[in-house]
């Protein structure tokens, strides 16, 4: 090892903390030092296999015991109920208003708390929000269509103030899932989650709140698609006809 | 809404707690006792302050004081290989597995490597977490992952996997 270069830099650079200048530096330090490129690799394995093993994790359905460790804060007016309770008119309409206002479809309910899930998972990552980068764009496009066995596109949302961030692979309910990223000027951040669909049924816009985040979601032929964002849900129904309309032109 | 914000986190404390522990059911409870208890100290939580990272020390503090509590081979059973050979006694050369390499090596190493290479913390997030100087984590990091790659090497019968980038 030279002696600009510590261990610590190695490490740096297999967890991609260096800057450009310093990773210059230890790329060329590894071409020259083939004890230090391999245990460089070997770690860097590590880390791919790690995230293999238990990126699975993040998909699993939470258990209810977890679930039932963090209870949402009621948020049912009591009082008003009560005071509506008195009347028999009041009680039918209560237990009327229990009732779900749409049958959803089980699979297109699960498409959109998964994708509404990875959202929540890969949008706040500040230094790997994505594995592949808008700069790679057509790679990513690629690579993504191949594993998903459909021709995938990644819409432009310039127009809508949203720029590609890149995209990445996930682990779905039956399959492979892409996952695209976009950012706005000021960081906000919205993810387009398509899967396969063994429905292959179009379904009509659905929309969903999973606690903070607003979903938009449907089926167009042999993929579903749900858009996930913690924007105003007026501000994402604008974002998600612009790309249905780019898919569908 | 702070407890939204908890809740949130769920799926990433199972998949750390999963790798670290190595038994899903333990793991689960791992992550169940620090919801508990961050629900007691939700006072404690600055609002506006990273909330992730505050979580993870409140596992890293239940983890550790876990393992005080705990008779030492209670850690060591990993699946049912490991059953059939108590870890310490397996040939190096025999494990495979990432996750049987990753019980052979201290808590407080795989702590590290998991909570940089999974979790994809920095440097300075993980020290927060673990409530350690940065130095100290570039130590426990290097000799973690020094020590997986000496168990690991050797064992290449398996295809490798493509690294997806």
């Amino acid at each position: 090892m030279t002696s600009k270069l510590s261990e610590t830099d190695l490490h740096a650079y297999v967890d991609g903390a260096l800057d450009e200048a310093h990773r210059r530096e230890v790329e060329a330090h590894l071409a020259a030092d083939p004890v230090d490129a391999e245990r460089v690799r070997a770690w860097q394995e590590q880390r791919a296999r790690m995230r293999a093993l238990f990126n699975p994790v993040l998909e699993e359905a939470v258990p209810d015991r977890l679930r039932a460790a963090v209870p949402p804060r009621r948020r049912f007016p009591y009082a008003l109920a009560a005071s509506f309770l008195v009347t028999g008119v009041a009680v039918g309409w209560l237990a009327k208003s229990y009732v779900p206002a749409e049958p959803r479809v089980a699979a297109t309910a699960s498409l959109s708390k998964r994708a509404a899930v990875a959202h929540v998972v890969y949008s706040p990552e500040v230094r790997h929000p994505v594995e592949v980068g808008a700069d790679q764009q057509e790679h990513l496009v690629n690579w993504l269509s191949k594993r998903l066995g459909q021709q995938l596109k990644a819409p432009t949302l310039a127009k809508e103030g949203f720029d590609l961030v890149g995209g990445r692979l996930l682990p779905g309910e039956s399959g492979p899932v892409a996952q695209f990223m976009y950012q706005d000027a000021r960081g906000q951040r919205l993810t387009l989650y398509v899967s396969r669909s063994s429905a292959n049924r179009d379904t009509a816009f659905r929309f969903s709140q999973e606690d903070r985040v607003s979903v938009f979601y449907w089926v167009d032929g042999k993929l579903g698609y749900a858009l996930s964002s913690e924007l105003p849900k007026e501000r994402l129904l604008a974002v998600a006809t612009a790309v249905y309309q780019q898919l569908n032109p | 809404m702070d407890r939204d914000a908890v809740a949130s986190h769920i799926p990433r404390l199972r998949r750390y707690a999963r790798a670290l522990v190595g038994d899903r059911y333990q793991a689960d409870d791992l992550v169940q006792d620090t919801l508990e208890r961050a629900l007691n100290k939700l006072h404690l939580w600055r609002p506006g302050s990273d909330m992730r990272a505050w979580l993870f020390a409140v596992m890293h503090n239940v983890f550790v004081n876990q393992l005080r509590g705990k008779r030492p081979d209670t850690m060591a059973l990993v699946d049912d290989d490991a059953i059939a050979a108590p870890v310490g006694t397996v040939d190096r050369l025999e494990i495979r597995d990432l996750q049987a390499a990753l019980m052979e090596i201290p808590a407080e190493q795989r702590a590290v490597v998991l909570l940089v290479g999974l979790e994809e913390m920095s440097y300075a997030e993980a020290a927060k977490a673990l409530g350690v100087p940065i130095g100290t984590v570039m130590s426990r990091l290097a000799r973690g992952r020094e020590r997986l790659r000496h168990l690991m090497a050797g064992t290449q019968t398996a295809p490798s996997l493509k690294v997806v980038k």
